[in-house]
């Protein structure tokens, strides 16, 4: 349980990491947090040649609203978004959210940009992107581009990003009036991955429902509040699939998915 | 922009419970082998080395962290606090005095871990909910005491340091 050996950099500008990234690609990984990449260091599952540390970039570490969107930096904790004073009233799915995204003490130190990152198909915060219809920011040497939550979680830990790029900003669209958000889930114990995680959006008679833990990414779908609804949910549930695993059967999953998504979507309906 | 070279040891120097240290460690040691082999300080427990259990937590920049989620040559520069640093002179502090009062440990493992993650959770949220309480101790694993003793502890700690009774408790 130690890691393999590995040169180690403390970048302090962003400059820096994308110069390390171009020379290195595949053979570099980035650390932020450190709280999911760690334990795949310290279990060998990853072996890179280099870790490049952003999280003395002041330049990822900042909190701004731009217009419609909050902009989140790629090295901001969670525990810092999460006391961030206007978060509540910004993005009120993600505060909602946020307490379920591992425990207090790895919220102090676990990123923003980190836990999109790994794309965990069960972790809270790619569940919450996908179903504001966010986006992630990916720099390299070469571009700079926007890349929308659909197309950058791609599978189990797997994302569009590049072995030369780094996700440096997170756009998150603020609430629009009349919306109303829910989230929902269900763990082990409170802090662990979600066996089933759930997000919504509800304005006017417009429901949209994401729905983690279950397929092998974050996957969002229209819903018509009404009384369609459990057969929808039911739909959604045989589209997703999901597995066994030791925790839960792939059908507890989708059972789930239609109790919990319609407990969800009849709460958060105004 | 200074590269650590795999192979090689790099000088660390960080303060340790409120001293200036300089240690040597390479880039793949871990922060809790660091303190425990390096420095001496043998109150901070490894257990699952993959940030489940808590016994490693330690105060970084006064924030409760991962020791196993850290690498030592992260900590050149910061603040680090281990349990060692709660008693002074031999003298329990009013936290470790509850834990004993309250059997909130047996066998001890979890504990110096669990210590340090309410000295950081008290000093952030002086009146804590008991639902607050039991959900900053999500983070730990304890297998001998079933958390009663562990919540009862942290709870009249929070009472007496703030001199008055924890919102909207229901004592245990």
């Amino acid at each position: 349980m130690k890691p393999a050996p590995f040169d180690y950099v403390r970048a302090t500008t962003r400059d820096e990491v994308l110069t390390l990234l171009a020379e290195g690609s595949e053979q570099v990984r980035v650390l932020a947090g450190g709280q999911s990449l760690m334990a795949v260091l310290n279990m060998r599952f990853a072996q890179p040649g280099l870790l490049v540390d952003i999280t003395a970039v002041e330049e990822l570490r900042r909190i701004e609203r731009r217009g419609d969107t909050l902009v989140v930096g790629a090295a901001v904790r969670q525990a810092e978004l999460l006391a961030w004073p206007g978060l509540a009233e910004t993005v009120p799915l993600v505060a909602r959210a946020l307490p379920w995204v591992g425990h207090y003490q790895t919220r102090n130190r676990g990123t923003i940009g980190g836990s999109l990152v790994h794309a965990d198909p069960s972790a809270e915060l790619p569940l919450c992107l996908a179903t504001l219809g966010g986006s992630v920011v990916l720099e390299s040497r070469r571009r700079r581009r926007t890349v929308p939550a659909d197309d950058f979680f791609q599978g189990v830990l797997t994302t569009a990003r590049e072995p030369d790029e780094v996700l440096t900003e997170v756009h998150l669209p603020v609430a629009r009036p009349g919306s109303r958000f829910g989230f929902r889930e269900v763990a082990m114990r409170h802090g662990d991955f979600a066996l089933v995680a759930l997000a919504a959006e509800v304005r006017g008679d417009e429901a949209w429902l994401g729905v983690g833990g279950v397929a092998d990414r974050p996957v969002v779908r229209r819903m018509k509040p009404g009384a369609a609804l459990a057969d929808d949910l039911d739909a959604l549930a045989w589209e997703l699939g999901g597995e066994d695993d030791g925790h839960a059967s792939a059908r507890y999953r989708r059972q789930l998915v239609r109790e919990l998504g319609y407990t969800l979507l009849t709460e958060t309906a105004p | 922009m200074k590269r650590l070279d795999a192979g090689r040891s790099h000088p660390v120097t960080f303060r340790l419970n409120g001293r200036e240290r300089t240690g040597h460690a390479e880039p793949r040691l871990l922060l809790s082998d660091f303190l425990r082999h390096d420095m001496g300080l043998t109150g901070t427990h490894v257990g699952c080395e993959h940030g489940v259990c808590g016994a490693c937590t330690v105060l970084i920049d006064g924030h409760a962290c991962r020791a196993c989620l850290t690498l030592a040559v992260q900590v050149d520069g910061r603040d680090v606090e281990t349990v060692e640093n709660l008693a002074e002179d031999g003298v329990l502090n009013d936290l470790q005095q509850a834990f004993r009062r309250h059997h909130a440990l047996q066998c001890g493992f979890c504990t110096a871990g669990i210590l340090m993650s309410c000295t950081d959770f008290l000093a952030r949220n002086p009146r804590p909910r008991e639902a607050d309480v039991r959900d900053m101790l999500t983070g730990h694993l304890c297998r001998c005491t079933g958390y009663t003793g562990i919540v009862r502890a942290i709870v009249e700690v929070a009472e007496q340091r703030s001199g008055s009774t924890t919102e909207e408790n229901e004592h245990v």
